[in-house]
């Protein structure tokens, strides 16, 4: 019966262009699909996710004493170690098995690096990283430099964490990142080691 | 269900089969491309730098340069050579960004009494850049390409300073930068006027700015001044010192670069960034968060220290020994 040719033809058609499906999208039999950051808001909200996962916030937004014990300060939300906090010195431990001290905010860590700042992830152009590009920021985790260029990001920050991350995850953390509201806060620089 | 009907549905059956196929040939095929460029051979002698390794003969198509304004290398003895591929020619119509032709190397020997390691650039056909050093066995024979992360604590420089080979990432800190990956092959460094105090400058000057033309391996120079570049400076010390942090900071301190919001243009330094302490501060310490540059170095620079110690006091600058 030939009116069923042209149904079979459009059929035929149809099933060559889903059958090349797989060449012409390559990325998507690289990643699990739910990984992928589709549109902007996909990004975002995968970026949110990996961010809160992940525990940034447990070091880079300060801890303080609320009315029930210590709460994260959301109005610092990951702006880093609050610029106004000034750290003495921290106490020596001395040679023995501990090695670290910390601030009450979580955000100042002294160790044989020296004192290292919680830095404020939040777009701020001057304090932030308002001024960074995503490659910067990948070049960041990938190198373990600061901008991929600079000096190497000092511990405790676990960088193997971030770059054990996809691409694909990284640009959605970033992105999450940038879509923060921006905080003004300049985190000090690093302290040497003491001698 | 008329046989005629099943005959066109084995048909669309058939070639669906076909078409994953297909889809399966497209998938390798981009794969194939995006896997290229070429990656860097394992052994130093498969780079055609060498005409015979174990003689230590350089192949004649590639040049001996040396910058007059060198970057501090902890006192490692370094030389250089370009490898131009035949009949092509460096595009230097834009000053600062010099275009050098698909399949250009540029290689670095590093040496502390004996060869240590052997760095290459090569600019690939995407325009991208590959990397790779190339670490020396100590019968001098051969060199053999680094891991990807490098190797950190190689050898001693001196008792206690270690030498780092460095990893791709520690490349691309210097040379990742797509507006000038190739670093100290420039008009200014490569000027006839060379600078007599340059701190460490090397005794043999090589392949120059002159030779290059005369060969026809560069176009587009803008030829207007009669001079060769230089830094022009109130003395012979200021001179130098420009000359200095334009070779060992302007690589990331620049206005073009990515690190060009920083706003310190150290590549056309002047006398007033020589007064700026910052400077002297972070040439003066190798604690690895302060240290600058970044990385390459475990140790100060005394020469360049006591030169800038010099100017700034209005002495008269000792000439330096390293002829």
């Amino acid at each position: 019966m030939h009116t069923l040719r042209f149904p079979a033809v459009l059929l035929t058609l149809a099933l060559v262009v889903i059958g090349t499906g797989p060449g012409r999208s390559v990325d998507t039999l690289t990643w699990p699909a739910a990984a992928r950051a589709g549109t902007a808001d996909d990004a975002v909200e995968r970026g949110a996710y990996l961010v809160a996962a992940m525990g940034c916030g447990d070091c880079h937004t300060p801890l303080k004493m609320g009315a029930n014990g210590p709460e994260r300060d959301a109005q610092h939300f990951l702006a880093g170690h609050p610029a106004s906090l000034e750290m003495p010195d921290a106490p020596e431990l001395g040679a023995g098995p501990w090695m670290g001290v910390m601030s009450a905010t979580m955000t100042a860590w002294s160790g044989p690096w020296g004192v290292a700042f919680a830095a404020n992830l939040t777009p701020d152009p001057a304090t932030g990283l308002g001024a960074w590009s995503e490659d910067e920021f990948v070049a960041t985790v990938r190198s373990g430099r600061h901008r991929g260029r600079g000096r190497e990001i000092l511990p405790p920050m676990p960088m193997t964490i971030l770059d054990s991350l996809t691409d694909d995850d990284l640009s959605a953390v970033f992105a999450y990142l940038q879509s923060l509201p921006p905080v003004v806060n300049a985190v000090p620089s690093p302290r040497p080691p003491r001698v | 269900m008329t046989v005629r009907n099943l005959r066109y549905i084995l048909f669309a059956s058939i070639t669906f089969g076909f078409a994953c196929l297909l889809g399966a040939m497209l998938l390798a095929a981009a794969r194939a491309m995006a896997a290229s460029p070429v990656a860097p051979p394992e052994l130093l002698s498969q780079t055609g730098l060498y005409a015979d390794i174990a003689r230590g003969e350089i192949a004649a198509d590639h040049l001996f340069y040396s910058p007059q304004y060198p970057l501090w290398s902890d006192g490692a003895s370094k030389r250089r050579w370009i490898y131009l591929p035949a009949g092509t020619a460096i595009d230097a119509s834009r000053p600062d960004r010099w275009e050098f032709p698909v399949g250009t190397r540029l290689y670095k020997e590093f040496a502390l009494g004996r060869r240590v390691e052997t760095r290459m650039l090569e600019r690939q056909a995407d325009g991208s850049w590959a990397f790779a050093t190339y670490v020396w066995d100590e019968d001098g024979r051969e060199a053999r390409r680094a891991p990807a992360r490098g190797r950190r604590g190689l050898l001693e420089v001196e008792p206690g300073v270690p030498w780092d080979v460095p990893g791709q990432y520690e490349c691309l800190a210097c040379h990742g930068d797509r507006s000038a990956p190739v670093l100290g092959f420039s008009a200014l460094q490569l000027s006839p006027d060379r600078d007599p105090l340059a701190p460490h400058a090397e005794p043999a000057a090589g392949l120059l700015l002159d030779d290059l033309i005369a060969q026809g391996r560069i176009r587009g120079l803008l030829g207007a001044s009669p001079d060769w570049p230089a830094v022009r400076a109130a003395s012979a010390a200021e001179r130098a010192l420009r000359g200095y942090l334009h070779a060992n900071c302007g690589g990331c301190h620049n206005a073009a670069g990515s690190l060009r919001d920083l706003g310190l243009r150290l590549d056309r330094a002047t006398a007033t960034d020589l007064l700026d302490p910052r400077i002297a501060e972070r040439l003066a310490t190798r604690e690895p968060a302060r240290q600058m540059p970044p990385l390459g170095t475990h140790l100060v620079d005394a020469e360049v220290l006591a030169l800038l110690g010099a100017w700034r006091d209005g002495r008269e600058p000792q000439i330096s020994l390293h002829r």
